[in-house]
């Protein structure tokens, strides 16, 4: 079971160094394409007409006036989308959310699309668009939409415990042990409820794309995507389209962080040139994004542990509740699975509720649903640690999973990493560093599970040597430098001699999306094979120009090198040798390979965070963060480092600031970077790194994915951490100024 | 015989039961057996779930031999950022 | 609605175009004279991904009117490298690896232009301040402070 592990440990000439991104000229002068950067002759502009109500029945919608302006190419409502799901629930909940079919289930849902010659016309037509609508009772809040009598939003969904109608799509009870029992042994129980609210990935560049698609069923889409291949699969399927008849080209994507996993208007913008035969572009305003793509879940927390007096944790209890938004999803379950994952305890019972309410359907956002438990958990952990009066780190280090662990989703561990993350924090010099007045110091751990999954990359080597990797995950952070890196390596080349191109999913077979931190390790693994396979067509060629049997030649440092009797005085080729020769010694020289890279390897971290809070004002700075993380293998540190610190910033935003408002009629209030504040330059100090490099035995090189787990601890140590500077428990984030007063006025 | 743990919510599918003995040598075959004594466990393959086996997740390797008295367990098959 | 003329100066060229009289200069930059390297992130002054200068004044352009800037001097991201050389900061925020995603990369690099022009030895938090109104989603900004104040190092250099 599992993959070469020969390599692991073994020593790197490049892998670890840090050279200059092979598109860091294009994005620093401006040449970059993004999803909004390309036009095509004759394109029209797509725009979208949104709900204002959070949930309403669609009597009628009349666009016969919008298509008579002049200049107006095409209007679609669901009659343009037939469905052609065949059944399946999951792809047509994708098709209704977008584009409604006879319902409005959140403010900003889309009820109908246009394409015209400009931008003006295009928002002249919306205008002409008459909809009736009768509005229905609506629900935003997780607990109230749980509650008897609740407006209900799908009428399919039931509870699984009563078998009637109901907000409740999934309910999942994971756990081992026995609770009670566990509860009865301990010297202290603690238990505390925990509210966290809906956030955004806030990815700066808005959803935007440019479709073809004629009357032959033949298309081209250019997307910002995380996966053009799942955005080929699903926008063929919600079309009737032959998969291999459209292709998808993912632009430069300018951040994701799961948002861009899931198709929005692409679809729409397919139909959209279907109807007008002609080229259409969709750019997504900042409110669109807001007010209609992918949020986290709002969550409501309840959690149980129970600790004896040496700091042995006997029990621990959740019930996570998690908004699904209008659509069924497992978020609530996502919660539960990862909840406890970091601990070794003896029983445990973590219960995830799914919820609908009348918000846009939830979306993965980095670590999906891992922040919000870790949140509870890890302020519940640090609860008990006061109860007992032990430090917070060594109750941590005391019931830290390890190696024959249970998880709290099932399974037991093998070799994890949490372990050396908690004695990394303990040794850290920032947890020695002096506090002073109004300031506190907070730690958390974290978890995400990784994936791997389907991937193929091709490479290909010219005849002076360079060589050109294909691969087919989308680059959000740096990830073509990393590729560029382990095909270099593993060669025995330059790196500069590597360029690492994203394919489109017509030069490349299925590549899952670059999700769940999965884009160096997998392309990684496929390209260190691919490379192993170019270099066995290299030693065949060079067989043939020294006249050596193949086995006699070995491939090092960039040679081939014949070897044994006879042999000792020739003279090794270079690559660039075998490489001009290739046309002549049977043509083109490339490596190719497919793989399912299981086994990511799951993934922990360890931070420390210290903030200062204003008593007067209720506000908190984050005065110093560390970073701890196990990496398996850092291939690029910098971008590693970036991981870490971008996932870091992100949780900061979301303990402190980042909150989307619904008011009493379940409208979005602050759809727009003004209200909702993600973090600024000024916010934030230098956020410090420790990468620890445990390999990960599943891949030749020991890489783990590195970029989820980091925005699982910062909610829960920014929330220890102002817990600590104001001595009264957080509960509920984002720790706004408001809230922080609110908790010490009731204190 | 193997043991294979069923994880959450996907016990609905399988009686409720939260652990099933049976005989299978790799993943799909263990699949397989669930399907066929469990007709409401088929369409569960369809949308998604993922093999723990001695704690590794497997997501897609379906023709992965299970080591005797390996520790498994059925997980559904969930989404990353 | 009535279009007007505008004749400006971008990036040192002389530039013509018509345009509805309600269009930013945003979209005029990308869509009429093809300079993408503007960046739309919000159309709302909020995130800085369309800094440019006019007349030498750091301004978000989604916030410009295209009919204020006839006869005036705009420069952007593309204008930044000279003589087929990039600028010390266009080097150090590669060298860095003050990017991931790289859409807010133009704001900054603008943005942090017009910060060293007028105070060419900048604090750790007079760069974070000057660069306040510029979002990054991807980088925690840690790797763009350092990059900026490795700029600013070798800009002192040259100069002297």
């Amino acid at each position: 079971m599992g993959h070469d592990t020969k390599f692991t440990n073994q020593e790197f000439k490049l892998v670890g160094t840090r050279p200059a991104r092979p598109d860091g000229v294009d994005k620093v002068t401006g040449r970059a394409r993004y999803g909004a950067d390309i036009s095509a002759p004759g394109q029209l502009v797509g725009l979208v007409l949104r709900s204002p109500y959070a949930h309403a029945k669609i009597k009628k919608i009349d666009i016969s006036k919008a298509e008579k302006l002049k200049g107006v190419k095409a209007v679609i409502t669901d009659a343009d989308l037939p469905d052609n799901t065949k059944g399946n629930r999951d792809l047509l909940d994708i098709l209704e959310n977008c584009m409604a079919r006879g319902r409005a289930l959140y403010d900003g849902h889309a009820v109908a699309a246009v394409a015209a010659i400009d931008d003006q016309t295009a928002r002249k037509a919306l205008k002409l668009i008459k909809v009736s609508y009768e509005k229905l009772p609506h629900v935003t809040d997780v607990d109230e939409a749980l509650k008897d009598g609740a407006p209900i939003i799908q009428d399919f969904v039931v509870d699984p415990r009563t078998k009637k109608n109901s907000n409740l799509c999934k309910l999942t009870t994971l756990g081992h042990g026995d609770i009670d029992a566990g509860f009865a042994e301990a010297d202290y129980i603690v238990e505390q409820s925990f509210k966290t609210e809906q956030t955004h990935q806030g990815y700066i560049e808005p959803h935007a794309c440019l479709a073809t698609l004629g009357p032959d069923g033949a298309g081209e889409l250019w997307v910002t995507t995380q996966g053009p291949f799942a955005f080929r699969s699903t926008c063929a399927e919600l079309l009737g389209l032959d998969i291999s008849k459209l292709k998808v080209t993912s632009s430069e994507i300018g951040g994701g962080f799961g948002g861009k996993t899931h198709v929005w208007v692409e679809p729409l913008a397919l139909a959209l040139s279907r109807k007008a035969n002609r080229p259409v572009k969709m750019v997504m305003s900042r409110d669109e994004v807001f007010r209609a793509s992918g949020p986290t879940s709002s969550t409501s927390i309840d959690v149980k542990m129970g600790v004896k007096k040496d700091g042995t944790i006997t029990a621990a209890h959740a019930v996570l509740r998690y908004h699904n938004g209008a659509f069924p999803g497992f978020w609530g379950m996502l919660g539960a699975m990862t909840s406890f994952a970091c601990y070794d305890i003896k029983n445990i019972k973590p219960v995830g509720y799914d919820v609908l309410v009348n918000r846009p359907k939830v979306a993965a956002y980095r670590a999906p649903s891992a922040p919000m438990a870790a949140f509870a958990i890890e302020s519940t952990v640090d609860m008990l640690a006061h109860k007992i009066g032990m430090k917070p780190i060594d109750l941590r280090i005391k019931n830290a999973a390890k190696e024959g662990s249970r998880a709290s989703y099932g399974p037991t561990y093998g070799p994890i990493g949490i372990g050396p993350t908690l004695d990394a924090a303990k040794n850290h010099p920032h947890m020695r560093a002096k506090l002073k007045k109004n300031q506190g110091r907070g730690m958390a751990c974290g978890f995400w599970f990784n994936f791997g999954g389907q991937t193929c990359v091709d490479l290909n080597i010219g005849t002076d040597g360079s060589v050109n990797l294909i691969v087919g995950t989308v680059d959000v952070g740096g990830s073509r430098a990393s590729l560029s890196l382990i095909a270099a390596e593993e060669l025995g080349i330059a790196y500069e001699q590597v360029k690492t191109n994203i394919g489109d999913t017509a030069s490349l077979g299925h590549n899952d999306m670059t999700d769940g931190s999965r884009g160096t390790f997998s392309s990684g693994m496929a390209t260190i094979f691919a490379a192993r396979n170019a270099i066995e067509v290299l030693k065949e060629r060079a067989s043939k120009m020294m006249d050596v049997p193949l086995e006699a030649i070995v491939w090092e440092n960039g040679t081939a090198k014949a070897i044994g009797k006879g042999h000792s005085n020739m003279a090794p080729l270079s690559l660039k040798e075998i490489a001009a020769a290739a046309p002549k010694t049977g043509g083109p020289i490339a490596g190719h390979k497919e793989v399912v890279a299981d086994n990511a390897g799951v993934s922990f971290a360890s931070h420390i965070c210290d903030v200062e809070v204003d008593p007067e004002t209720g506000s908190t700075r984050v005065i110093r963060y560390t970073v701890i993380q196990d990496a398996g293998k850092a291939i690029h540190p910098d971008y590693v480092e970036g991981q870490f610190q971008g996932g870091a910033a992100q949780g900061i935003g979301w303990a402190l600031n980042e909150e989307s408002i619904y008011d009493k009629n379940g409208i979005l209030q602050n759809p727009g970077f003004l209200d909702y504040r993600i973090p600024v330059c000024s916010d934030l100090p230098f956020i410090d790194t420790q990468i620890l490099e445990i390999p990960n035995p599943n891949h030749p090189y020991g890489v783990r994915g590195v970029g989820e787990t980091s925005i699982v601890p910062p909610l829960a140590a920014i929330g220890n951490a102002v817990s600590n500077a104001v001595g009264v428990r957080m509960s509920h984030i984002p720790m706004s100024p408001m809230r922080i007063l609110k908790a010490l006025d009731d204190a | 015989m193997l043991r294979v743990n069923i994880g959450g919510s996907l016990r609905t599918a399988v009686e409720g039961a939260d652990a099933i003995d049976l005989e299978a040598e790799t993943i799909d075959e263990l699949l397989r057996s669930l399907s066929l004594r469990y007709p409401r466990f088929e369409p569960l393959l369809k949308s998604g779930i993922a093999v723990a086996i001695n704690g590794e997740i497997y997501r897609d390797n379906w023709y992965v031999k299970i080591p005797l008295d390996a520790e498994v367990f059925i997980l559904p098959r969930i989404q990353g950022g | 609605m009535a279009g007007v003329h505008i004749s400006t100066t971008i990036n040192g060229d002389m530039v013509e175009f018509a345009c509805p009289q309600d269009e930013t200069l945003l979209n005029s930059l990308r869509d009429r004279v093809g300079l993408t390297g503007v960046k739309e992130g919000c159309g709302t002054g909020d995130c800085g991904a369309c800094s440019v200068t006019l007349d030498g004044r750091l301004v978000c352009s989604c916030l410009v009117l295209s009919a204020e800037v006839n006869g005036r001097n705009i420069t952007t991201v593309e204008g930044m490298s000279e003589e087929g050389k990039l600028h010390p900061l266009q080097e150090k925020f590669i060298e860095h690896a003050a990017l991931q995603c790289g859409i807010c990369t133009p704001g900054f690099l603008v943005a942090a232009k017009v910060l060293l022009e007028d105070n060419p030895k900048p604090s750790e938090e007079e760069i974070r301040y000057a660069l306040a109104g510029n979002l990054c989603r991807c980088t925690g900004y840690d790797k763009i402070v350092r990059a900026v104040q490795a700029a600013g190092k070798e800009m002192r250099k040259k100069r002297r």
